[in-house]
């Protein structure tokens, strides 16, 4: 099928690599420093968007990418994510941090999904993670669909192919390392994806380039979210002490430690 | 208050050990309990837990629930929703079932959040406990809005047994959808290395897959002494992300995808035990075990931040030499 519009909601979140520790702010909890740590393009929105280039690609398509974030943080982002695949950004300024309401994000991301010149729903596919590296409630694209009136939804996603009548068939993920197998008769449809079958796609200067014409008024046109974060109270956020005391076993012959080990498997 | 357990049947009727789990979440909240189930049919799960107290049983059944569908799945859910007019709703976080909860709170009005740790009421407050971050840190939440719909995850309630016989109350229910199941996609028994009721979770790490004492990589080796200690055990697979990436490049361990990866941007399993071996990382990957009960470590860095004061026991030591005499002992 030609033509499909693949949108893409994303956001971003701390590297990996940082350390996270919690802190108490006016509007609930929030991150130490959290304007300050270096941010990445969530893990499993990366891999939807890449796999909505690459399908547009395809189809000759076009993917969209509608992310709710802090503006200034974006940027900076969009900056190496631009390189990677081509897609027109979406902004919605505001709060993309773990602690925000799922339900107050997805309305604000169906606001602007809706909100998008052209959109056909008739060849509408809605993209976006199973999971997320803040919140992490699988929540949001869900509910985005059903706002939009998409009944057709997949979670854990980590195939999809196209027909040229619209129709399509998924691999999602379920328990025990299994698949299931589903065939839609056609669009639209959401798909929260689990990582794909896709590597990380290296930095295209030239897509950069062209990203960027489009990137950068997108931002300075971004619009404020408006999330209020009501009705959620937070009675407290901690990271975990528990810390063990760690036996070390050094100098040990290997068939000591294998005999150990046997017997503790086995207990 | 009324509370409504919201849970699907297996593929054999009965009702699996998350959702017996997540029952019990939903008992301990006190109050008026309806247990609603869906499902081919429902009668073999209704009498598992027929004496868990619920004041009334509804089902949605039929050949269009058998199978993990949003569409069909989530019109069920809706419709027991509102046929209890719970304020409170609690569903396992199963695949099944989290496919379909948020979208259900959508149409229902409901507020939703997904994984809770813990669920406890206490003068008039309900408090749920889940984790921010890919588990790197937990918050207690509460909320004044009704209805309120969460998902528990497994390992963390007791499971309800309560056998005897229910009487359920079937709904009729509508279903739209453009979406056919047509099979499950499973690796071979002989070649699964994901096993979610495993008593161990074995974490393999990039040392594998890194060149050894002689300067060379033995990745065929590892492959053999991995493969070997799973199926002496039985135990279940997971891998840190860059051994998992060098598989993804070719130059490792060929049965290791994604789906093996556990910590920041993986999985975080619950098993009884964990073994990690040749893994080292700080608290990105450390996450990957946060809910594994014993824990041991084989790698050569005593001070390696995997292990140390996060697991209880660590043996400096070379994983190549100490896997393959634990695997002929374990045969």
């Amino acid at each position: 099928m030609k033509g499909l519009q693949i949108v893409v909601l994303g956001s971003i979140v701390p590297d990996p690599l940082q350390t996270l520790e919690p802190v108490a702010g006016p509007a609930g909890p929030a991150l130490k420093n959290e304007m300050m740590l270096p941010a990445v393009l969530d893990p499993w929105a990366g891999h939807a968007l890449y796999e909505a280039a690459n399908l547009a690609r395809k189809v000759e398509g076009k993917a969209y990418l509608v992310a709710l974030g802090p503006k200034a943080k974006l940027q900076q982002v969009m900056m190496s994510v631009a390189q990677k695949a081509p897609f027109e950004l979406v902004v919605l300024d505001g709060p993309a941090g773990g602690f925000t309401d799922a339900a107050e994000t997805a309305r604000a991301l169906a606001g602007a999904v809706e909100k998008i010149p052209g959109l056909d729903k008739s060849k509408l596919l809605l993209f976006g993670g199973w999971q997320s590296a803040s919140r992490g409630t699988g929540a949001v694209l869900s509910m985005v669909g059903e706002l939009l009136g998409i009944t057709d939804q997949f979670q854990g996603v980590d195939e999809i192919k196209v027909a040229d009548d619209g129709s399509f068939t998924v691999l999602e993920r379920i328990e025990g390392g299994s698949y299931q197998q589903s065939a839609c008769a056609g669009l639209p449809a959401a798909l929260g994806w689990a990582t794909g079958n896709l590597p990380e796609p290296p930095n295209n200067p030239q897509v950069g380039m062209a990203n960027m014409r489009l990137i950068m008024p997108a931002l300075a046109k971004a619009t404020p979210a408006g999330l209020k974060g009501e009705g959620l109270r937070y009675a407290g956020v901690e990271v975990p002490s528990q810390r063990r005391e760690t036996r070390i076993v050094k100098n040990a012959p290997v068939d000591d430690i294998a005999r150990e080990l046997a017997e503790w498997i086995k207990a | 208050m009324k509370v409504l357990f919201l849970a699907h049947t297996e593929a054999d009727g009965s009702l699996g050990k998350s959702a017996c789990e997540a029952l019990g979440a939903a008992k301990g909240l006190g109050g008026e309990l309806t247990v609603g189930l869906y499902g081919a049919e429902v009668q073999k799960a209704a009498d598992q837990i027929a004496g868990c107290g619920a004041a009334k049983f509804l089902g949605v059944a039929g050949a269009d629930f058998a199978t993990a569908r949003y569409g069909s799945d989530a019109s069920a859910c809706e419709a027991m929703a509102k046929a209890a007019g719970a304020e409170v709703i609690v569903m396992p976080s199963t695949a099944r079932a989290s496919r379909v909860a948020a979208g259900v709170a959508m149409r229902l009005g409901a507020a939703i959040d997904t994984r809770l740790t813990g669920l406890e009421a206490a003068g008039g407050t309900i408090t749920a406990t889940r984790w921010f971050y890919r588990q790197r840190m937990v918050g207690r939440i509460e909320r004044d809005a009704r209805p309120w719909l969460v998902t528990v995850d497994s390992g963390c309630f007791t499971p309800v047994e309560a056998a005897g016989s229910a009487s359920v109350e079937l709904l009729s229910v509508a279903v739209a959808t453009r979406t056919t199941v047509t099979g499950v996609k499973s690796p071979a028994a002989d070649a699964q290395t994901i096993r979610p009721e495993a008593g161990l979770l074995l974490v393999a790490g990039a040392g594998w897959g890194k060149s050894q004492a002689d300067g060379q990589k033995h990745v065929d080796e590892a492959a053999q002494l991995i493969l070997g200690f799973l199926g002496a055990t039985q135990c279940s697979l997971g891998s840190s992300k860059s051994l998992v990436d060098q598989s993804g490049e070719g130059a490792a361990l060929p049965f290791l995808t994604h789906m093996h990866q556990v910590g920041q941007t993986g999985a975080t399993p619950r098993h009884p035990k964990g073994l990690a071996t040749c893994c080292h990382g700080e608290e990105p990957h450390v996450v990957g075990w946060r809910f594994i009960g014993e824990r041991r470590a084989v790698n050569l860095d005593a001070s390696c931040g995997w292990a140390q004061g996060k697991a209880d026991v660590l043996y400096v030591a070379d994983a190549f030499a100490v896997m393959k005499k634990l695997g002929e002992l374990l045969r």
